[in-house]
């Protein structure tokens, strides 16, 4: 059952993400990217990470591509003119992708012997009492809040610093 | 009949996503899709991330996943108002035609 759930999921995404960078026109990559982004957002829950999934679907699908799609509808871009690529991309490009994949596959499957089998709920760490998830919101709040406040702090700067600089970049000029 | 899936399947799958994510940067002449497949680079790391985080029964992959969710939305904000500027003194969204940098 895990085993076809990935391949599903993992076939969705591959394929989304081709289509990610093989379509012309911007608004068919953000609408792959998004399929992209649930799928991984199954995949995490496969993995037991409950918060981290909720996080994906809300912010990444949720917020970010909605920033994409504006700006894309704002303004108005049009498809990508095809320009002739050279004989050497068009003959060698999809080769050696597929040869550099196989070379990662394999280096993957070497580095990473299949001794750790991934079994949905199967993931528990120290704290937790057994059969209880280790990604749930109250295991990631409490590391977030206790082992990592610093760079959560640190973050919420990082976030005021980006909406300063998004408005001050996008604004409109003042006549002086 | 398999019952539990393999963790380098899902390491694999991180990689081709990578992988995928590098040719649309590298290839890509509209803005707005480079700045997509920077996105799709991000979301195969994080998928490594939380596969690591499984592998060594930590939580600290789910935290260090959080920071980069946190990062894109920021870059996300920020890359998307640099597009709106450029646009608006350019009028174009290919990435040939904004080179004022090169020489």
């Amino acid at each position: 059952m895990d085993v076809i759930l990935f391949l599903i999921f993992a076939a969705i995404a591959v394929v989304c993400a081709i289509n990610v960078v093989v379509q012309t026109h911007p608004i068919s990559s953000a609408l792959s990217l998004v399929g992209v982004m649930g799928s991984l957002a199954v995949l995490y829950l496969l993995l037991g990470a409950e918060f981290i999934a909720a996080a994906q679907v809300i912010v990444y699908a949720g917020a970010i591509m909605v920033l994409f799609i504006f700006v894309i509808m704002l303004l108005n871009a049009g498809a990508e003119a095809r320009k002739g690529r050279s004989y050497m991309v068009q003959f060698l490009g999809v080769p050696l992708l597929i040869f550099f994949l196989g070379l990662a596959a394999y280096f993957v499957q070497r580095m990473f012997p299949a001794n750790t089998m991934v079994r949905f709920g199967g993931f528990t760490c120290a704290g937790t009492q057994t059969g209880e998830s280790c990604g749930g919101a109250e295991t990631v709040g409490r590391a977030l809040f206790k082992t990592y406040l610093l760079p959560f702090e640190v973050t919420s700067i990082l976030i005021l610093i980006a909406i300063v600089g998004a408005i001050v970049l996008a604004r409109k000029e003042l006549e002086s | 009949m398999m019952t539990a899936v393999p963790i380098s399947w899902f390491l694999t799958l991180s990689a081709v996503l990578f992988s995928l994510g590098v040719a649309g940067f590298l290839f890509r002449r509209n803005i707005i899709t480079v700045f997509m497949s920077i996105e799709l680079m991000l979301n195969a790391v994080n998928l490594s991330f939380v596969t690591f985080s499984y592998q060594h029964k930590e939580v600290a992959g789910h935290i260090l996943t959080f920071f980069v969710m946190v990062v894109a939305a920021a870059e996300a904000a920020v890359g998307l108002a640099i597009i709106l500027t450029v646009f608006k003194n350019r009028a174009t969204l290919n990435i040939d035609d904004i080179s004022s940098m090169k020489n």
